[in-house]
């Protein structure tokens, strides 16, 4: 690992953490616009989080260990995915443990972790929420695994990076089946990142509230630390979906000048998705859960039918 | 030419005329005028084909040869008995307040367009324009079907439409995949589905696509022709609507369906040089006429019955031109014929009965013979004829049919043996009570109009007793098209 | 244009038009599955503009003239009418057991891509994969029509087969001559303007639009 690359590393990673609360904010202002309401400042999210962080933080005198240790984990684990994935290059040296396959296991550790605090305090909200977040992830675990595997096959690799080099260097190639996975992609996001038309990430209603449910009993900085995650989590999100389906325009290896186009690239693109993502929620109503199954159901389906058009169409 | 010209262009004036001024008093005069001209030219073209041999007209766009010429005689006869049938009973049904002068104009404009449809269909040489020409064939009766606006009739007409319009789309996907085969041996462009074309070069023709595009094609088509499984749109279609569309859906549409079938065949037939068109043919007939001599155990309802009763011998046609070869083509073209006038020739005895009981219920309709003898006897002959009882032309095709199948295949016989058995058995028993049973109903007071009920059952005895020597001779000619 | 990119463009449209069509399967709401069924119509413009341009296929035009008007502006046009008219814009329907019938759809994808596949290897045309495509989005049309009990969404399902059949003609064959799909194009307009009588003869006859009400026939054989 040389020097450069090690900056690189350190850049990236701080740069998702840094721009995760940037682009909630973006998202938000978009809705805001689209439903005629006033928009909150872009930088919303970052207040919201300072005041967090300076607030008292109140536990439940039955919480364990596990509730504390939660948010850390839970925080740690998204860095670690907004590290790896490659959002403005592809030569970093931790990028080699960006394989898609890892990542589900990352995101999958950060849930059950966040689960099993929600039902530590023995709230009947908390494992309300746990409970429907894990029928969520059963179903969205295998789409969102599916979705991976149609641009694997193209590439022959899990390796995200490995993906990314060959779709944004090689010669201009269409692959329909990409069009079924990237449909497949966008309804697993909606429904991993608490977006509508899975959840509502703006109401506290028992009734159909999961991730906020999960998170009611923290408080303080333990809370800015899960929005922070949540925040984070969007983000990476949305950058593996740059990354599968938009990749052109990343730096090449060991190329310094590449890098601010890259950046301004990202921006755009991720300016792009936040837009497309609110255009979404906007039209969108929220459905109620137990027709959840059904649309993670279809994203599963679209993906397997993407695979099957790779198979048919395209060798 | 001049023939071709008036049989095309005098149905389509006659859609026109009628379609403006329909519901006069005189619409039904001319509906039968323009049904006569047309067949009058008909005839004038059968004697050219039969004397100078196949024609290819209007820039390759038609083509006449002994197979279509002859069942272009049938149509346009057919169409112009059932227009005279037509005249008096459309009349009676106006009286009686069933329907309102817009529909009568409907009823004409379509009548005519529904012959021009029939008759394209079989004259084009392009088997583009084939399906064109049937799937305007259904949107030209559709309405027909929904005419009285009863919600039965709604009903049956919607399932014509949705089935017939998913059938035939089945068809323009085998038509597609007929297209893409013959492109890589004609080029692209036009003359890639013109079927003389097509029939000069049909053995070398992609195997593999034009065994697929058969399955679609005859599923398609089939569904026109109402083979089992795709039978359920018929019987419904023929009970609900007017009398006179159920004789020319009969006995004409099954029969240009059918045609559809047996063109494309002839192609599949060749480039596959295997007998497997001809043996799914078979089991589709096969199954067809077992399944319809059951249910017609069943029927109520007297159009229903010889609904079913058409489906049973559209099945026996499609098994004769399934077996291929000469005689058994023969005896399917003439299955063909006898059918469409024997089962025309029942509707409008039917019809007249139906209109006086004012019931189509079987159990209700009784002792015809006393009411009015000519209708009685008309359903209790034409009834005799349809079940295939000696010495009726119907009874002859059935023998030469059965016969080929005792020779080239005799599993099959006992099944048809079977089917036919029982359709006579549930026929015949139905048929006895309606004609012969007690009643107290009056006699008739509309004078039928039978003549063309007993010009088609003589014509059908003559087929059974004596064929002409050049009507045979015709009938080798087309068969050996077919072989 | 060089070829192999064209073929890239015509898969990925055949691929929208697959994906268009489990679309309009799992749509509920009648306005949004004719607004699917108008973006399929513009799906099969695009693609046959595209083999126009690629060939110079002059005839072609006038099929992507005709697919522009009548599939994309006339037809959602007249079923959109309709629907105003008989006040059904906020109509939804329950569509059974939907994973199952997407399973069911998959399926279909399947057994159209075995059954197209020995046909692909033999067309000579850049498109290869997209014959299966057309035949699998025409059966899946079909699965939606007996899936559905509101007459209009059958029949948006009927016209959707037909695009199916009209991309398989453009795809497969470069296009069908013109005077069968001047025939053809006649036929489904007409087609439409019946379907539309027989919506208002329906409603007025048995006063609702489900074809459930149309089952009295169905007990009797």
């Amino acid at each position: 690992m040389s020097v450069s690359q090690a900056v690189l590393q350190l850049f990236q990673g701080v740069l998702a953490v840094a721009v995760a609360p940037l682009v909630l904010g973006w998202l938000n202002q978009c809705r805001a616009w689209l439903q005629n309401r006033r928009a909150p400042s872009l930088l919303q999210p970052y207040r919201v989080l300072i005041k967090l962080l300076r607030k008292e933080m109140v536990l439940a005198t039955n919480a364990s260990w596990l509730f504390r240790l939660a948010p850390y984990v839970v925080f740690a684990c998204m860095v670690l995915a907004g590290a790896i994935v490659p959002l403005v290059a592809t030569d970093l040296p931790f990028a080699r443990a960006a394989d898609v396959i890892a990542l589900v296991g990352l995101f999958a550790l950060a849930r059950v972790f966040m689960a099993l605090a929600a039902m530590d305090v023995g709230t009947a909200f908390g494992s309300l929420g746990s409970r429907r977040e894990m029928l969520i992830a059963a179903l969205a675990e295998p789409a969102l695994l599916m979705v991976f595997f149609t641009p694997a096959l193209i590439s022959h690799s899990t390796a995200l990076t490995t993906i990314v080099d060959q779709f944004s260097n090689g010669a201009l190639q269409i692959h329909p089946s990409m069009a079924f996975a990237a449909v497949a992609f966008v309804m697993v996001l909606l429904a991993e990142n608490a977006r509508i038309p899975v959840d509502n990430p703006s109401t506290h209603l028992e009734l159909t509230m999961v991730h906020e449910a999960m998170i009611l009993e923290y408080s303080g900085r333990h809370l800015a630390l899960m929005d922070w995650a949540h925040a984070l989590k969007l983000t990476v999100y949305m950058g593996i979906g740059i990354a599968l389906f938009l990749p052109w325009g990343m730096a090449h290896p060991q190329n310094w000048l590449e890098l601010p186009l890259a950046l301004a690239a990202l921006g755009v693109k991720l300016a792009l998705a936040g837009a497309g993502l609110a255009l979404l929620e906007t039209l969108a109503a929220k459905m109620r859960i137990f027709k959840v199954p059904e649309f993670l159901g279809m994203a599963f389906m679209l993906a397997v039918l993407g695979m099957l058009v790779h198979f048919l169409v395209e060798t | 030419m001049t023939e071709l010209l008036l049989i095309l262009c005098l149905p389509l004036a006659g859609a026109a005329v009628l379609g403006l001024r329909g519901e006069r008093t005189w619409a039904a005069e001319a509906n039968a005028a323009f049904s006569l001209v047309t067949f009058l030219a008909a005839v004038a073209l059968a004697a050219r084909v039969v004397g100078q041999g196949p024609l290819v007209l209007l820039s390759e766009l038609f083509f006449v040869d002994a197979l279509n010429v002859f069942l272009v005689t049938l149509t346009a006869f057919v169409g112009f008995t059932t227009s005279l049938f037509s005249r008096v009973y459309m009349r009676v049904e106006q009286q009686l307040g069933r329907l309102t002068g817009m529909r009568l104009r409907l009823y004409h404009g379509m009548y005519q367009m529904f012959m021009f449809t029939m008759l394209v269909a079989l004259l084009t040489n392009n088997v583009g324009i084939l399906w064109v020409a049937m799937e305007a064939a259904t949107l030209a009766t559709v309405l027909l079907v929904s005419l009285y606006r009863t919600p039965a009739s709604i009903e049956a007409a919607w399932k014509y439409f949705i089935l017939c319009g998913v059938g035939i789309a089945q068809a323009l996907f085998g038509t597609i995949l007929l297209y893409l085969a013959a492109e890589r041996v004609l080029g692209a462009g036009g003359s890639a589905l013109l079927w003389t074309h097509l029939h000069e070069v049909k053995d070398q023709l992609e195997p593999t696509v034009l065994g697929i595009a058969f399955v679609f094609l005859l599923v398609g088509y089939g569904t026109k022709v109402g083979l089992v499984p795709l039978h359920n749109w018929l019987p419904d279609a023929h009970a609900e609507g007017p009398t006179p569309i159920s004789a020319v859906l009969s006995g004409l549409l099954l029969n240009v369906a059918l045609y559809a079938v047996v063109r494309n065949k002839v192609l599949v037939d060749a480039a596959l040089g295997s007998p497997l068109p001809g043996y799914l043919m078979m089991g589709f007939g096969l199954l067809s006429v077992l399944v319809a001599a059951f249910f017609l155990f069943r029927q109520k309802d007297v159009k229903r019955l010889f609904a079913y009763s058409s489906i049973e011998h559209m099945g026996i046609a499609a098994f004769a031109f399934g077996m291929g070869g000469p005689v058994a083509a023969f005896g399917g073209l003439l299955h063909m014929t006898a059918h469409s006038l024997t089962k025309s020739a029942i509707f409008f005895a039917v019809g007249h009965a139906a209109q006086k009981t004012g019931t189509q219920n079987m159990d209700e309709i009784r002792g015809l013979v006393h009411v009015s003898p000519a209708v009685g006897w008309g359903l209790m002959v034409g009834g005799i004829a349809i079940l295939g009882i000696p010495p009726f032309g119907v009874f002859a095709s059935e023998f030469v049919i059965l016969t080929t199948a005792m020779r080239d295949h005799p599993w099959a016989a006992p099944i048809l043996l079977i089917g036919l058995g029982v359709a006579f058995a549930s026929v015949f028993s139905r048929l006895q009570a309606m004609v012969f049973g007690d009643t107290t109903a009056k006699r008739l007071p509309h004078p039928p109009a039978l003549l063309p009920v007993f010009v088609h059952l003589a014509l059908v005895l003559m087929l059974g007793l004596y064929m002409p020597p050049y009507l045979a001779a015709w009938y080798r000619q087309a068969a050996a098209m077919l072989g | 244009m060089s070829s192999p990119f064209v073929g890239q463009v015509i898969d990925l449209l055949a691929a929208l038009m697959l994906l268009i069509a489990f679309a309009m399967l799992a749509q509920r709401r009648l306005l949004r599955l004719i607004h699917l069924f108008a973006l399929q119509g513009a799906v099969l413009t695009l693609n046959t503009m595209v083999v126009a341009v690629t060939l110079v296929q002059s005839h072609l035009w006038f099929s992507v003239a005709l697919n522009l008007v009548l599939k994309v502006i006339v037809l959602p046009m007249i079923l959109i009418r309709v629907v105003n008219r008989l006040g059904l814009r906020r109509d939804a329907e329950s569509v059974g057991n939907l994973p199952f019938i997407m399973l069911v759809a998959v399926v279909l994808v399947i057994l159209s891509f075995n059954v197209a596949l020995p046909i692909s290897r033999l067309a000579g045309t850049i498109t290869r994969g997209t014959l299966g495509i057309a035949m699998a989005s025409m059966l899946i049309a079909f699965l939606m029509m007996i899936t559905r009990r509101k007459a209009v969404a059958q029949v948006v399902g009927f016209l959707a087969m037909e695009n199916a059949l009209f991309f398989a003609a453009t795809s497969a064959t470069y296009g069908m001559p013109m005077v069968v799909e001047l025939g053809i194009a006649l036929d489904v307009l007409v087609g439409t303007f019946i379907f539309g009588i027989f919506f208002f003869q329906i409603r007025e006859t048995f006063d609702s639009l489900d074809t459930r009400s149309l089952e009295r026939l169905g007990g009797r054989e």
